[in-house]
């Protein structure tokens, strides 16, 4: 196992919205290591994606308080300033998202683009494309030297998501944050790429942090899983902690919601009722309402955090979970 | 729960400052329209060859012409010929502009092309200088000249909706009505149409100041309004003799026609932030 | 557009829906007479494909594969460029007004996005009630219909008067799959019904489109990407590949044992839900799904099929059929097989 990268402590992030707070990510916790594959998976709304941006100060609008603290090399990245943060941004956490085509400037070639990042290393322009045709090689991309001098519209969704992997590359960051990176792609490409994040892992030790819905992924690539439920870690474990032993009521249900059975073999596990409207003031466990085994108790207090093993944790009132 | 997004929207139109000013000005306009004779102490036509270019006073409170006429009462009569404009000129430019728009961006093709080409067409062309020509084919007078600036305008209502039009048809709900059976008719009546409503009022109110100006500047040039009617725009013109002497004449005419105008246009941007909004909450 | 392949035997068999048999589908792109005038983008191209009544029929593809454009020509949205979709036994390029009325009854349709498969302006009873009232229906007998369409996707009424802004994506679904059941149809086209939807309400509309089936023996043509999915709710499978049916047949045979190259690929690069299998051997297919503007001679998965050959350059291959349900379109299946493998290098460089 490798070096400890990034520690997140009691992260919490709240909105201002008109009566009060809305609690979007309350007491989040969970490490990452060096080489490691981190999956945050949740349906929508659960706060996952608030999380990875919130850690690059990311989050849009004035209107969020966070607090907690996210230590990455010794420092809090929560509290830096500005010009900290923004060196830390591509050098030493990268960042690619859903839409690749959103973080392209359409009017440059993405060679240019791609060029642009490692210049500011100081590298001499002739250098730079030199790296540029080795990073396109790199991430796989057909006919390296010619798509390094197209423009980001005359590319595919896979190939345009090639090019943030090598923008991001070109900085060797430590940590890569990867929010949605497929889901826009289709299944072959997501493989390939899937493919290319894991040789990224297993070359340069760099951390991965893939945040998503899909735990096709999950099961394909990562090694830890944190399942959120609106704003609240539920589980942490191992990819295999969560898919073989679901401790959480709620891990568990959308186990057997997934489909991986034919319709022959019997019908998915559905859950009724939807996501509450977590306020400021609300109590209790967030699933409560959803939950089959809900008491009293789930009601009016939070659930214990309950240490399964080193590396599997739910929290829960119910002892051993959803048996 | 089940707040209609009519009662919704009249909710949130009391917080947005802009439409309250345009609507209370707009109001203002509308009200002394209606309760003209209520209002005006004289007749708008009321000559008294005795007073003659009165200065405002407390008897005539703006004034009086070189024909002895009560400027005060001119120009509250006047509100009637000016919204009249506004309505008849809005209604006529809405139902051209709507048709086509809703018929070109839907069913697409030679017509779109054609319609379209009109509409560039009318574009290259100075708007006054083509009403002008209109008026000269069909002859001076108010309903003429509305007409004249109606043919002006269409284009860009019809600009709006094709492009609303286009952006909307192609949306899941209008595909699934056509395969349960929808006519193009109540595809375009009851699916389109609603949808672009927000489009059509915020057009409209940034329109209708253009289109009260054209049609006063007309009135201006002597093809609109014919004496001794109380047009705003015949009244100034007919003030630029007597504007050493009288210069009353010509102010209070012109501060009528800012303050309405303004009061559309404030009304105009208030409905296009409100509308806006709630377009994307959307 | 020439050699005109139609199957002058074609012969209607009553236990099929829907019957396509050589269906084309080309859509126009004017490039401006500088490079050469018109090109035709063939979107779907010599479609062979039956759906028996009572069946569950997934397509798959990727984006641009065609699929989305085959169901807006059997929807009757867009009119086929050759060929003819047979509904029921009628043929829609030449059904009379009443024929075609009739269809509109009997096919319906869910699209992929909740948000915009419903009228914004219209309330849900209004939605729903609308379809009846087109074919005639008085307004309290639509509106007692429409209620018993909510109950029928398990639905409260009081979201009869509801606008589609107040209600989320799982819901507004049922309601989609609810307004096109009150027709009673026969045949429902689900285009990407869930892929908005989270898992847990993923799961609720998969088990509520299987239980409707079974209720009202209804055929669906369920289109999607996602084949975890397909091999959950369907009995047959169709993959498409730039505008081509590589491959049809019964979900067991296709997922277990596919016989297409790219179905093979396709299946091992769709995402497992089981963490222990990931160390197994897969078949990562390289290279991008290509486009239907700039096809390649042949049959159009060469460059990137590991397997092609001399004559797959050249040559269109033809349906096959394996046995009565099993088709596929390549020609390692017909006794002349692919000709002389062109170079081993193809799929090092597709990677």
């Amino acid at each position: 196992m490798g070096e400890k990268l990034l520690k997140v402590e009691n992260l919490c992030i709240d909105y201002k919205v008109k009566d009060g707070y809305l609690s979007a990510v309350n007491n989040v916790n969970f490490e990452l290591r060096r080489g490691e594959i981190l999956a945050i998976v949740g349906e929508s709304g659960c706060g996952k994606s608030t999380v990875a941006h919130s850690l690059l100060q990311l989050l849009a609008g004035g209107n969020a308080k966070v607090t907690g603290k996210a230590i990455f090399n010794d420092r809090n990245l929560l509290e830096l300033k500005r010009q900290e943060i923004e060196k830390v941004r591509g050098r030493e956490i990268g960042m690619i998202f859903q839409n690749p085509l959103d973080s392209l400037n359409p009017v440059y070639t993405t060679g240019w683009q791609v060029a642009e990042g490692i210049e500011l290393d100081g590298v001499s322009k002739e250098e730079a494309w030199k790296r540029v045709i080795e990073l396109y090689k790199d991430v796989k991309m057909p006919d390296a030297e010619s798509r390094a001098k197209s423009f980001p519209h005359e590319l595919s969704g896979g190939m345009r998501q090639r090019v943030m992997i090598a923008m991001m590359l070109a900085r060797r960051p430590e940590l890569l944050i990867a929010d949605e990176p497929t889901t826009a792609l289709d299944v072959t490409i997501e493989a390939q790429i899937l493919r290319i994040i894991k040789a990224l892992r297993d070359d340069f030790d760099t951390a991965v942090m893939m945040i998503t819905h899909n735990f096709g992924l999950v099961a394909e690539v990562a090694d830890f899983v944190v399942v959120m439920y609106a704003g609240h870690v539920v589980e942490t474990g191992t990819v295999f902690d969560i898919f073989d032993e679901p401790k959480h009521p709620y891990t568990s249900l959308l186990m057997k919601a997934l489909p991986r059975i034919k319709k022959t073999e019997g019908r998915l596990q559905t859950i009724d009722g939807s996501v509450p409207r977590i306020t400021g003031d609300f109590v209790g466990c967030r699933f409560a309402n959803r939950c089959p085994y809900a008491t009293e108790q789930c009601r009016t207090q939070e659930p214990p955090l309950v240490q399964v093993s080193g590396t599997h944790s739910y929290s829960c009132f119910r002892e051993g979970g959803d048996k | 729960m089940n707040q209609s997004p009519i009662k919704e929207f009249f909710t949130s139109c009391y917080k947005n400052v802009n439409f309250m000013i345009g609507f209370i000005m707009v109001l203002s306009v509308i009200v002394v329209a209606i309760f003209a004779n209520q209002i005006a102490p004289y007749g708008y036509d009321a000559a008294d060859p005795t007073s003659i270019l009165l200065a405002p006073s407390g008897e005539h409170l703006f004034g009086t012409d070189n024909m002895g006429r009560d400027l005060f009462s001119r120009i509250v009569y006047g509100t009637r010929i000016t919204l009249q404009v506004a309505l008849i000129g809005a209604g006529l430019q809405l139902v051209i502009g709507v048709t086509l728009g809703l018929l070109s961006g839907y069913f697409g093709g030679p017509l779109d092309k054609g319609l379209t080409f009109l509409a560039d067409l009318t574009y290259c062309i100075p708007g006054l200088i083509m009403a002008l020509a209109v008026v000269t084919i069909i002859g001076s007078g108010l309903t003429n000249a509305i007409i004249a600036i109606s043919i002006v305008n269409w284009a860009s209502y019809t600009r709006m909706v094709r492009a609303k039009t286009m952006s909307i048809r192609n949306q899941a709900f209008i595909e699934t009505g056509i395969s349960f059976g929808e006519s193009s008719r109540s595809i375009m009546f009851r699916y389109i149409l609603p949808n672009i409503v927000p489009v059509i009022i915020v057009t409209v109110s940034m329109q209708l100041p253009g289109t009260i100006m054209s049609t006063t500047t007309l009135s201006f040039l002597g093809v609109g309004s014919m004496p001794p009617s109380p047009d705003w725009g015949l009244m100034v013109s007919e003030s630029i003799d007597y504007i050493a002497r009288g210069p009353w004449m010509c102010i209070f005419p012109g501060l009528a026609l800012v303050y309405t105008v303004f009061g559309f246009n404030i009304l105009g941007e208030g409905l296009r932030d409100l509308l806006d909004v709630r377009m994307k909450s959307q | 557009m020439k050699e005109n392949a139609k199957n002058e035997t074609f012969v209607h068999d009553p236990e099929n829906v829907i019957e396509l048999d050589h269906l084309k589908k080309y859509f126009t792109v004017n490039k401006g007479k500088l490079k050469g005038g018109k090109q035709y983008v063939k979107a779907v191209d010599d479609v062979t494909l039956n759906i028996k009544a009572g069946e569950i029929v997934g397509l798959v593809g990727e984006s641009g594969s065609g699929k989305t454009t085959l169901a807006r020509v059997i929807l009757n949205l867009t009119k086929p460029t050759d060929s003819h979709v047979v509904f029921d036994g009628v043929n829609l390029s030449h059904a009379t007004k009443k024929q075609m009325k009739d269809f509109r009854t009997e096919v319906a349709v869910v699209f992929q996005d909740p948000a915009s498969n419903l009228n914004p302006r219209e309330t849900v009873e209004s939605s729903i009630m609308r379809p009846l009232i087109i074919h005639g229906m008085k307004k309290a007998e639509a509106k007692e219909r429409a209620r018993k369409s909510l109950e029928l996707v398990k639905m409260d009424e009081r979201y009869l008067y509801s606008y589609p802004h107040q209600l989320s994506g799982g819901q507004l679904q049922r309601i989609a799959i609810a307004r096109a059941l009150v027709l009673d149809p026969k045949v429902m086209i689900l285009d990407e019904p869930t892929s908005a939807l989270d898992i847990s309400v993923q799961a609720q509309v998969l088990n509520l489109l299987l239980e409707l089936q079974e209720k009202m023996h209804l055929t669906y043509l369920v289109i999607t990407h996602d084949l975890n999915v397909i091999r959950y709710i369907s009995d047959k499978i169709a993959v498409m590949y730039l505008g081509r049916l590589v491959e049809y047949g019964p979900t067991d045979d296709v997922i277990e044992n596919p016989k297409h190259p790219y179905t093979r690929g396709l299946m091992s690069a769709s995402p497992i839900l089981n963490p222990h299998d990931r160390d197994k051997e897969k078949y990562i297919m390289g290279g991008e799904p290509g486009s239907l503007i700039h096809l390649p001679k042949g049959c159009h998965f060469n460059p990137r099929c590991p397997y092609a050959g001399e004559r797959c350059m050249q040559e269109t291959p033809e349906n096959v059929y394996l046995s009565d349900s099993h088709q596929v379109t390549c020609f390692m299946y017909d006794e002349k097989g692919v000709g002389e493998k062109v170079s081993e290098e193809k799929e090092v460089s597709a990677e």
